[in-house]
């Protein structure tokens, strides 16, 4: 079974029934489940999530996104400080960065000041972290690959042409 | 006043099409099958750059030809694509779509009588195109037992002494159909014995699914005798655009030009700067759309075998051509039928030729979602039928 392809399928579009999954890989259903629970356990499928536009929701959220400059200590180099930052649930993504700073930080609040007191009280304190910059998100264009629209696409052709 | 129209122009019918169109565009909730050309968008670079040559006032004539730069790369494509080599200067003509390429080619070869060998079920544009430039069709009709391929014997019976163009369309609309390697090599000792001058309609070979493209022009022997037939509007979804071009001999191109030049002058300028950047960057998009194709197409075969509509897995293009003999319905009946009672709208296969009947032609240009939707309202349908 091509495994790359089964992926793009279901990062595209994580509701596709197996079934569906079995007609466009040509495969049989059993044999595509039995991929995904391997792809599962082998953590190369990490999760299942949906793209919400929380602006249209009628639930108010903020998001930023912060520079952390960090040193790394001798022992456990980047990964200790990483894992001090991510264990925080507010902490949507976090990347080690090349560049003028060590981590990108993601994170979600219900409002700014809730976003500031987190930078100011749990994240500048930790051991190792020397510098951060918080830009705030103002509005969403695209998400994961999704042009976030008011409108659905819709299709332009006529109904029927040779 | 249709008095002062020409008796040739007259006696061509009206296109199946056009009819089944009209119908289906006064109905309201249809799902459409019926499209033949892609449903995604013009890769957003392309497009980028139609709007730089606007904004920098790239706005004039071409030559006759087309721009230098865009028959460079249409060569160096076919150089890479499929190992063919071409002189820029002499051997290409930009065309507005192939459907130019088509015309141009039937108007600069045919004389009055000459037989055109033409294999139906085909695109509906070949037939009239050759009646008008004054040639007549000879049909081969192209069987679902060979998965729509053309036969060394089919061939050599339908030449006789006045037959002067084989018309070859592969990967195929409507059949989905392809030539491999070893198919066209079975032909070549014939159509070198009877001379015969091979035209090529291309436009589907980026979407060649389980074997790789081959064309026709691959084999030496005979290069000099076909002409090629492609254009933008499949590989880069840019139907709109309408660009394509041909690759010819040159002692042929010299005439061509002569109708082109007079008759078209050049095609959009602005078209034109786009599939620069299409031929020049735009390799993957067409893997992309490929890739795309070959899920929706293999999505949508099991499904028809599933709910009854059986056929086999098509190699190229975005078509499928399933028999319907079973329903015991025309091909008209059925289509029509389909579109009253569940809103879905295919082409009935007669479109393409009369060995078209019992066929109908679904286009898989479309998104699994509304693959989907189709297949639940064409599985009621079908369950009438108790098959
Ligand atoms: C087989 C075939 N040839 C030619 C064409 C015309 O293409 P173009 O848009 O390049 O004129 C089509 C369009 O549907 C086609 O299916």
């Amino acid at each position: 079974m091509d495994e790359i392809k089964l992926l793009k399928l279901i990062e595209k579009d994580a509701r596709i029934s197996v079934r569906d999954l079995a007609d466009v890989l040509n495969e049989s259903e059993s044999d595509v489940l039995d991929q995904i629970s391997k792809l599962e356990q082998q953590q190369i499928i990490c999760g299942y999530h949906t793209v919400i536009n929380w602006d249209k929701a009628h639930n108010e959220t903020v998001s930023a996104l912060i520079e952390v400059g960090a040193t790394p200590s001798k022992e456990t180099g980047y990964d200790a400080i990483a894992e001090k930052i991510y264990r925080y649930p507010e902490v949507t993504t976090m990347y080690l960065m090349s560049g003028k700073s060590e981590f990108i930080v993601v994170i979600n609040g219900k409002t700014m000041r809730q976003v500031a007191d987190f930078v100011a009280q749990k994240l500048a304190p930790i051991e190792g972290v020397h510098r951060t910059e918080t830009y705030f998100v103002l509005k969403q264009y695209k998400v994961e690959g999704v042009v976030v629209l008011s409108k659905p696409n819709e299709d332009k052709r006529l109904i029927v042409t040779p | 006043m249709s008095k002062y129209v020409n008796e040739t122009i007259k006696k061509i019918a009206p296109s199946g099409i056009r009819k089944f169109f009209d119908l289906a565009n006064q109905m309201e909730d249809v799902v459409s099958l019926g499209v033949g050309e892609p449903d995604f968008e013009t890769p957003w670079h392309i497009r980028q750059e139609a709007i730089y040559a606007i904004e920098h006032g790239y706005t004039f004539y071409t030559s006759n030809r087309g721009l230098d730069a865009l028959r460079q790369e249409i060569c160096k494509y076919y150089q890479r694509r499929f190992s063919l080599s071409y002189n820029w200067k002499e051997e290409v003509i930009v065309t507005v779509g192939a459907s130019e390429g088509i015309d141009l080619t039937f108007r600069t070869i045919l004389n009055p009588q000459d037989e055109v060998i033409l294999l139906q079920p085909s695109y509906v544009a070949y037939e009239p195109l050759v009646t008008l430039a004054g040639g007549v069709s000879k049909i081969i009709e192209l069987k679902e037992e060979h998965q729509f391929k053309l036969l060394p014997e089919q061939l050599e019976a339908a030449i006789t002494d006045k037959t002067k163009i084989l018309f070859l369309n592969f990967p195929s609309n409507p059949t989905g159909g392809i030539m491999t390697y070893e198919d066209y090599k079975a032909l070549i000792p014939i159509i070198k014995k009877h001379d015969l001058l091979v035209l090529s309609d291309e436009i589907y070979a980026e979407l060649s699914y389980d074997q790789t493209f081959v064309s026709i022009a691959s084999f030496e022997e005979i290069k000099n005798q076909v002409i090629i037939l492609n254009g933008f509007s499949k590989a880069y979804a840019m139907t709109g655009w309408r660009l394509g071009y041909l690759l010819a001999p040159r002692d042929i191109v010299t005439h061509m030009i002569k109708i082109h030049q007079y008759g078209i002058m050049c095609p959009s300028t602005i078209s034109q700067y786009a599939a620069v950047e299409a031929l020049k960057y735009g390799d993957n998009d067409c893997k992309m759309h490929k890739d795309s194709f070959e899920a929706r197409r293999n999505f949508l075969v099991n499904n028809l075998n599933r709910i009854g509509l059986t056929c086999h897995m098509p190699q190229g293009a975005f078509y499928v051509f399933p028999s319907i003999k079973n329903t015991g319905l025309s091909s008209e009946e059925f289509a029509e039928r389909l579109l009253q009672e569940q809103r879905v709208a295919v082409v009935p296969g007669s479109a393409f030729g009369t060995c078209g009947q019992g066929y109908i032609r679904i286009s898989y240009a479309y998104s699994l979602n509304q693959l989907k939707e189709a297949i639940k309202r064409m599985e009621r349908f079908m369950q009438q039928f108790n098959l």
